[in-house]
C-alpha cells in the first residue's frame, strides 16, 4: 500500500449488459485528504462509488481498507467498515423524523432511545446550523435541509472514509461553505474524503488531489497544484476542446425583429408554484434564457408558460391573438413544446420503446382516435434517430436502456417532431456527456436560425452566454432583470442574480 | 452572497409539525369516539351498557390480532391476503386434533397447550415461506399471499370438509372462561348487578396489541419496518437489512395469523371451512380505517385497535337501528371505508400541497 | 458497443437457432402457451380420449357439441372477458380491481330485476327489446360502479386494491338490495340462451360473446391510442401529463372499460342458471382474473401489457381447473393445487431468477473482456501513472 493510504481499490471492473461501466480502475485515498473524483457523466464515478459502498457487486478487482482486504456486500457492510456516504439523490426515508433518519441503521442494541436520539440529533443539527427540529418528519423539510440531514448523518458516523457524491447541487452558497468547513474539520481528524462534484471551483477550493475517470477507465491521479483547470477539463474530455467556444461564431441575432409581433407574449402570468406574476415575450428566431439560482423560479416560470402546473391568472397572446393555455395539451396545440428539467421523472417513459417515446407528443396532438400507422411511426422514428444521431440498438429498444445523452436526444426528437413554433428547453444539457452537450447547443442555434423561438435554461452560465441572445434573471420567484447584448457576460449576470446586496 | 438570508430565517422556525402517522391516528380516534358517544346518546339501547363495548372485543379479538399483523406488513409496504384462510386452517387443524385426543379418551391441559403450539406453528410456517418468497425471492406480496390463500383454503378442506364442534373438555372450559371486569357492569330488571366480562381471548389480544405497539415504537426492528415502507432503496442505503426486515414482517404477520386463528377457535369452539371467510379484507379495512397506508411507511397499532373498534361499532349501530337485513351492515362498512379513504386522501394531498 | 463487436460476423445455424429460441423465451406469450401445452400433454397421457368432442342431442333435443375441450372454452368465457378489462386497469393504474366478483353480482342482479317482471309468454320481439333494455341498463350501472372505483383511484390517489375494497365489501349486499334479497328464478327459457346454447347452434353462446368482446377490444386497440396512452400513464404518469395526456382520464377510462366487461360477465353468469345467489355468484373470480393477468406475463405494477397473453392465461386457469376435476380432485381442494401453480409461475417469471441469468451472462462477458484486455494491455496500459 502507498504511504498513509486508508483505502485502495485495484483493478475494479464492473459490467452492465452491453456496457463496460468500469474497466480496471485504480483509486487510492490517503488519510486526511480530500480527494476529488472527476469525470464527465458516464465516466463511471457513480458506479465506482456504488461498488465501493456495496450497492453494486463488483465484477473484478480488490478493495483494501486500512491494510485489510475487504469484500463489501451491502451498504450496511460498508457502514460497518467505516465508509459513510452521502449519495447524489437523497437516500433518506421521508416518513421518518429527522432524528431517526440520522440514527437509523447504525445504533447498537435492539431498542430505540427516543430521548437520547432527539437530544444528540438536536445538538448535531445546532452545531451544523441546520434549521430544523429533530422531531420534524423529514418529508416536511425542504430538499436542501434533507440534503444537510444526510450530510449530518454521514459526518456523525465514526468513519474512516467519507464519500460525498455531488452533495452540493441543492445547497446554496452559505450551506456549501458550512459543508466545506465541516470537510476541513474532518480532514484534520484524519478522515479520508472522496468528493464528487461537477463544480470545478469547489474542487479547487477544498480538494488536495484529483482522480480523473473517462469512459469507465482511469485517466490518472494528480496533486491539485499540478493540474490547472484547463488541463483538468481536457483530461476529463479526452482532448483539448475548443469546440465549445466556437459554437456561436457569427453573431447573427441582429436579424431578429424585436419590434414585430412576438411569437409568444404573456402578461401577469401566475401559477400555484410560488412565482410572482410576470410578463414575458419572445420573438421569432430568438433564443432567450431564464437564469437564477436553483429555486429562484426559473423552471417554475417556463412550466407556467407550458401550463405544466396549475396556472391561475394572466393573459397569453400568440402571434398577437389571445389564447388560453391551462394545461400542457393547450400549449402543445398552440405550438409550444417543453423539454422538462427532470428527464427521468418528467421526460422519458422508461419501458416504452424509443419509437413510442419519439412519436408520443405528436400522437397526443393528433388525437386519441387517430393512431399513426406502424409504418408512419417507424418512419418518424427513423428520421429523427438519423437526424439527431441517436445511438440505440433499434427503434424497439426501451428508452431506459439508453445512455443519458441519448435519452435526452429522444426527448428532443419528440418535441422537434411536434414541430413547435416555440420550444422551451429546461436544462437539456444536464447530466449528459460533453459531446452531446455541444451537439444540443449547436442544434438550438440551428433551429433559431430556421425561425423557431427557443427558451434555453442551463445551470452553466457560460453555456447560456454562448447560446442565448437575451437572459431573464430571476430571484425568489421574481423577474429581477433582463440582460442582452454587451451585458451578457459572466460578471454582469452574477451580479444581477445576486442582487443589490452583493457587488 | 447573502441572497438567501430571508429564506434561511424562514427555515429557522423549529416547531415540528405532526407526522403523517400521528395525524391519521388522531382522525381515527376522534371518529371512533364521536361515533360511540353519538350511539350512546341517541341510540341508548345496549350502548349505555359497558357489556356492549366488551362484546365488541369478545367478538373481534381474533380480528384485532389479524389486523395488527396486517398493519405490520402494510407498514413495510407489503400485504398479506392469506391471513383469513390461515385462520380457517388453524381452526380446522386444532379442532380435528383436539377431537382426535377426545375420541382417544385422553384428557388434560397439555393437549390444549399442544393445540396452541400447533396453531402458532401453522401461522409461522405460512409466515416464513411467504416471507422468504417476498423478501428474498422478490416476488410481489399480493401474488405470493394469494398463493398462500389458495393453499390454506385447499388444505382446510383436505383436513376436513365438515364443521367440527369441539367437545374436548379442558378446551371447552377455556372457551367458556369469562374474566369479569371489576366495577363495571349493569343492573338488570330485577336489580341485580351483573358485572361485565370478557373472554380470555380478549386478554391475549390486548396483550398482543401492547407488545406490538412497543415493538413498533421502541425497537429498532419496529423502526426499520417504517423505514423500509417509507423508501425501500433509501432504507438499504441507510444500512438497514431490507430483505431481513421484510421477511420478519411477514413472519410476524404469519405468527399473528396463527394466534388470531387460535383466538377465533377459542371464540367459535369449532372448526369449519367457512370460518373467518373474508377476514383478510376485514383486517385490511381495519388497518386502513386505523390510519395505515397501503403504500407503506405510515401506520400505528393503536390506530388499528381503533380501526377494529370503529368497524364493529358501526356494524352494531346498523343492527340496533333496526336495519336487520344482512346487507345493510356490509353497505355501511363500505360507505365508512369510502369516507375514511377520501378523508385520508384529501388530508394528505393538502398537506403535501402546502409544502 | 461491446456487444456489437462481440457478435460473430458469420452466424452459423446453431447461433441462429439460439437467437430464435432466445427471442421465443423472452416473448410474453411463451409462459402461458407453454403452460397450456403442458396441460394438454398431461391430459393426453393420462387420458387419450380427453379431447374427444362429440355432437350429441342435449336435454332440449338440439344437437350440441360436448366434450372436455368445449366445457373448458365455455366455462372460461367470463374469466377471459374479465382478463381484458383487468389487463387494462393493471396497465394504467399499476393495481388491480378486487371488486369484480361483487360487481358481477350487481350486474346480474340488475338484469334479473328487469327481466323478472316480464311474463313468460311475451313475443320474441318484445322479449328481445326487454333483454336489450336490461343489458343496456346493466352496462350503464356497471360502468358507473367502474367509474366510482376509477374516480377513487385517479382523482383521490387511492391505491386500486384499497379503493376497490369498498365495493368488494359492499358489492354483494348492494346486489341483494337491488332485488330485495329475493331468490329469483327466470322461467323463460329464452333467457338461458346466452349462458348456454341457442337452439340450432352447436357451440355454447358464451364462446361467441367472448369472441365478440375480443374482436371489439382488438378493434379499439387498433383504431385508438388506448394502448399507447395507458402504457405511458402506467409507466410514467408525470411524463404523460407533460405530453398532453390526461392520466386521470385514462385511468378512469380503463376502470369504465372493466365495468363494461363486468356487465357482460354478469349477463352470462345469470343466464347460465337463470337465477342468482348473491353471496356465491362469481365468487373468487377476482383472484382468478388477477392470476390470469399475471400468468400472461404482464407486470402487476403496470405499464406494458399484452391482452392476448392474459386471455390465454384465463384459458390456462380454466383448463387447469377442469383437468383437476378429471383427476378427481374435490372442488374445494382445487385451490391448494392452484397455489402450487401460482408459486411455479412466479418463480419462472421472477425478476430475481432473470437477474441470476443476467449476472451469469455478465460474468462470462467480464471474463471475455478481461482476456481481450490483457492481450491488448501491453501498449495501452502505460498512460496510467
Amino acid at each position: 500500500m502507498k504511504d498513509g493510504a486508508v483505502l485502495e481499490m485495484r483493478g475494479i471492473c464492473k459490467y452492465f449488459p452491453g456496457v463496460r461501466a468500469l474497466e480496471k480502475v485504480d483509486f487510492t485515498l490517503r488519510e486526511g485528504e480530500i480527494h476529488a473524483l472527476m469525470g464527465e457523466n458516464g465516466a463511471g464515478k457513480s458506479t465506482l462509488i456504488k461498488v465501493l459502498t456495496g450497492v453494486y457487486p463488483k465484477d473484478g478487482g480488490t478493495v483494501v481498507l486500512s491494510d485489510k482486504q475487504i469484500n463489501i456486500k451491502s451498504p450496511q457492510d460498508a457502514q460497518n467498515n467505516g465508509i459513510a456516504t452521502v449519495y447524489q439523490e437523497i437516500t433518506l426515508c421521508p416518513n421518518l423524523t429527522v432524528a431517526e433518519n440520522m440514527y437509523i441503521g447504525r445504533t447498537k442494541g435492539p431498542l430505540t432511545d427516543w430521548g437520547k436520539m432527539n437530544r444528540s440529533a438536536g445538538k448535531l443539527l445546532d452545531d451544523l446550523g441546520i434549521p430544523v427540529s429533530p422531531k420534524e418528519q423529514l418529508g416536511n423539510c425542504s430538499i436542501a435541509v434533507q440534503q444537510m440531514v444526510a450530510i449530518a448523518r454521514a459526518v456523525d458516523m465514526d468513519c474512516k472514509v467519507l464519500i460525498l457524491d455531488e452533495p452540493t447541487s441543492s445547497l446554496d452558497e452559505q450551506e456549501v461553505q458550512k459543508l466545506f468547513k465541516l470537510m476541513r474539520d474532518l480532514k484534520a481528524k484524519g478522515v479520508g474524503i472522496i468528493f464528487v462534484t461537477h463544480f470545478l471551483e469547489q474542487v479547487y477550493e477544498v480538494c488536495d488531489r484529483i482522480t480523473v475517470l473517462r469512459d469507465g477507465t482511469l485517466v490518472g491521479e494528480y496533486v491539485i497544484q499540478d493540474l490547472p483547470r484547463v488541463k483538468l477539463v481536457s483530461k476529463m474530455l479526452g482532448k483539448d476542446f475548443d469546440d465549445m467556444a466556437e459554437i456561436k461564431s457569427s453573431d447573427e441575432e441582429e436579424k431578429i425583429d424585436y419590434n414585430g409581433t412576438p411569437v409568444y407574449q404573456a402578461n401577469n402570468l401566475t401559477g400555484t408554484t410560488g412565482i410572482k406574476p410576470f410578463d414575458f415575450e419572445i420573438h421569432k428566431g430568438e433564443v432567450n434564457g431564464f437564469t437564477g439560482l436553483l429555486g429562484s423560479g426559473r423552471s417554475e416560470s417556463v412550466r407556467a408558460i407550458f401550463g405544466a402546473d396549475r396556472v391561475t391568472g394572466g393573459t397569453i397572446k400568440m402571434d398577437g391573438k389571445t389564447v388560453k393555455i391551462r394545461k400542457p395539451l393547450d400549449a402543445m396545440k398552440n405550438g409550444i413544446s417543453y423539454l422538462p428539467e427532470d428527464r427521468k421523472l418528467d421526460g422519458i417513459v422508461g419501458d416504452l420503446s424509443v419509437r413510442d417515446n419519439i412519436i408520443l407528443a405528436l400522437q397526443v396532438m393528433k388525437g386519441f382516435f387517430k393512431p399513426f400507422s406502424k409504418a408512419q411511426a417507424e418512419k418518424f422514428a427513423d428520421d429523427y434517430i438519423k437526424l439527431l444521431n441517436i445511438k440505440t440498438a433499434s427503434q424497439d429498444t426501451p428508452i431506459k436502456s439508453l445512455s443519458g445523452g441519448n435519452q435526452q436526444k429522444v426527448i428532443l426528437a419528440r418535441w422537434l417532431l411536434a414541430d413547435p413554433v416555440y420550444l422551451i428547453l429546461d436544462e437539456p444539457t444536464r447530466g449528459i456527456d460533453v459531446g452531446t452537450k455541444v451537439e444540443i447547443q449547436k442544434l438550438v442555434l440551428k433551429l433559431a436560425a430556421e425561425g423557431k423561438s427557443i427558451t434555453f435554461i442551463s445551470s452553466e452560465i457560460d453555456e447560456m452566454i454562448r447560446t442565448c441572445s437575451r437572459l431573464v434573471v430571476m430571484r425568489d420567484g421574481k423577474v429581477v432583470g433582463e440582460l442582452k447584448g454587451a451585458d451578457l457576460n459572466q460578471n454582469k449576470i452574477m451580479a444581477t442574480i445576486a442582487g443589490g446586496e452583493s457587488k | 452572497m447573502s441572497v438567501n438570508s430571508t429564506v434561511l430565517e424562514k427555515k429557522l422556525k423549529k416547531k415540528a409539525s405532526l407526522t403523517d402517522t400521528n395525524l391519521l391516528l388522531i382522525i381515527t380516534v376522534v371518529v371512533f369516539l364521536v361515533m360511540y358517544i353519538l350511539a350512546v346518546v341517541f341510540l341508548k339501547k345496549g350502548f349505555t351498557k359497558p357489556q356492549m363495548f366488551f362484546n365488541i372485543l369478545n367478538e373481534n379479538a381474533s380480528l384485532l390480532v389479524l389486523s395488527c399483523g396486517m398493519t405490520l406488513v402494510m407498514i413495510t409496504g407489503g400485504i398479506d391476503i392469506s391471513v383469513g384462510q390461515v385462520t380457517s386452517l388453524v381452526c380446522m387443524s386444532c379442532a380435528v386434533y383436539l377431537q382426535k385426543v377426545n375420541d382417544a379418551g385422553l384428557t388434560g391441559n397439555q393437549y390444549v397447550i399442544k393445540s396452541m403450539l400447533l396453531a402458532v406453528a401453522i401461522g409461522l410456517a405460512f409466515g416464513i415461506v411467504q416471507g422468504f418468497l417476498v423478501a428474498y425471492m422478490e416476488f410481489q406480496p399480493f401474488i405470493v399471499t394469494l398463493a398462500g390463500l389458495f393453499f390454506a383454503k385447499g388444505m382446510t378442506t383436505i383436513v376436513s370438509s365438515d364443521r367440527i364442534p369441539v367437545t374436548f373438555d379442558p378446551f371447552v372450559k377455556l372457551c367458556r372462561t369469562e374474566v369479569t371486569i371489576p366495577f363495571l357492569g349493569s343492573v338488570n330488571k330485577k336489580g341485580i348487578f351483573i358485572p361485565a366480562y370478557v373472554e380470555v381471548g380478549v386478554i391475549a389480544a390486548l396483550a398482543i396489541v401492547v407488545i406490538l405497539f412497543c415493538v413498533l415504537k421502541w425497537t429498532k426492528l419496529g423502526r426499520n419496518f417504517y423505514a423500509v415502507g417509507g423508501n425501500n432503496q433509501s432504507a438499504n442505503m441507510l444500512g438497514i437489512n431490507v430483505k431481513l426486515t421484510k421477511f420478519l414482517a411477514h413472519v410476524l404477520c404469519g405468527l399473528m395469523a396463527g394466534i388470531g386463528g387460535y383466538l377465533f377457535f377459542l371464540h367459535a369452539c369449532s372448526g369449519s371451512p367457512l370460518h373467518a371467510q373474508g377476514a383478510e379484507m376485514n383486517a385490511i379495512a381495519s388497518s386502513i380505517i386505523g390510519g395505515t397506508l397501503l403504500s407503506g411507511g405510515v401506520g400505528n397499532i393503536v390506530g388499528t385497535l381503533f380501526g377494529v373498534l370503529s368497524l364493529s361499532t358501526i356494524k352494531n349501530i346498523v343492527t340496533s337501528l333496526g336495519l336487520e337485513d344482512a346487507w345493510w351492515t356490509n353497505i355501511t362498512v363500505g360507505v365508512m371505508l369510502c369516507i375514511f379513504l377520501l378523508v385520508q386522501s384529501v388530508i394528505l394531498a393538502r398537506k403535501n400541497n402546502k409544502k | 458497443m461491446t456487444s456489437d463487436t462481440m457478435k460473430s460476423n458469420n452466424p452459423s445455424f446453431a447461433i441462429k437457432l439460439k437467437n430464435f429460441l432466445g427471442k421465443l423465451v423472452k416473448n410474453q406469450l411463451f409462459i402461458p402457451i407453454v403452460a397450456l401445452l403442458l396441460l394438454v400433454l398431461i391430459n393426453l397421457i393420462a387420458d387419450p380420449t380427453f379431447f374427444k368432442i362429440v355432437l350429441e342431442p342435449s336435454s332440449t333435443g338440439h344437437l350440441i357439441l360436448s366434450g372436455n375441450l368445449i366445457t373448458i372454452i365455455d366455462n372460461a368465457s367470463e374469466l377471459a372477458i374479465l382478463a381484458i378489462g383487468m389487463t387494462l386497469v393493471t396497465s394504467a393504474s399499476g393495481g388491480q380491481d378486487i371488486s369484480v366478483g361483487a360487481t358481477i353480482a350487481i350486474a346480474g342482479s340488475v338484469i334479473l330485476r328487469v327481466i323478472k317482471v316480464q311474463p313468460t309468454d311475451i313475443s320474441n320481439g318484445r322479449f328481445a327489446a326487454m333483454l336489450i333494455l336490461a343489458f343496456v341498463l346493466c352496462v350503464v350501472v356497471s360502468a358507473i360502479f367502474g367509474a366510482f372505483n376509477g374516480a377513487l383511484v385517479a382523482y383521490f390517489n387511492i391505491q386500486p386494491m384499497v379503493a376497490t375494497l369498498i365495493l368488494f365489501t359492499a358489492g354483494r349486499s348492494i346486489a341483494a338490495w337491488i332485488n330485495n334479497n329475493d331468490n329469483i328464478s327466470i322461467k323463460d327459457t329464452r333467457f338461458a340462451y346466452y349462458g348456454n346454447f341457442i337452439p340450432g347452434i352447436a357451440i355454447p353462446t358464451p364462446v361467441f360473446i367472448t369472441a365478440i368482446c375480443l374482436i371489439v377490444i382488438a378493434l379499439v386497440l387498433k383504431f385508438t391510442n388506448l394502448r399507447l396512452y395507458s402504457q405511458a400513464v402506467g409507466i410514467n404518469a408525470s411524463s404523460s401529463r407533460l405530453n398532453g395526456i390526461n392520466p386521470k382520464m385514462i385511468k378512469l377510462l380503463t376502470f369504465i372499460i372493466l365495468g363494461v366487461c363486468v356487465a357482460v360477465c354478469g349477463f352470462i353468469k345469470v343466464s347460465r342458471t337463470s337465477s342468482i345467489t348473491y353471496s356465491v355468484i362469481a365468487n373468487n373470480i377476482e383472484m382468478d382474473a388477477i392470476l390470469a393477468v399475471a400468468l400472461g406475463g404482464n407486470a402487476l405494477s403496470g405499464g406494458k401489457f399484452n391482452i392476448t397473453s392474459s386471455v390465454i392465461g384465463a384459458y390456462v386457469i380454466q383448463f387447469l381447473t377442469t383437468t383437476l376435476y378429471k383427476f378427481k380432485v374435490s372442488s374445494s381442494a382445487i385451490s391448494a393445487y392452484k397455489a402450487v401453480v401460482v408459486i411455479l409461475l412466479i418463480i419462472i417469471s421472477a425478476p430475481i431468477v432473470r437477474r441470476w441469468f443476467e449476472d451469469m451472462k455478465n460474468k462470462r462477458e467480464a471474463a471475455r473482456v478481461a482476456k481481450i484486455a490483457t492481450a491488448a494491455n501491453t501498449e495501452s496500459g502505460k498512460e496510467n501513472v
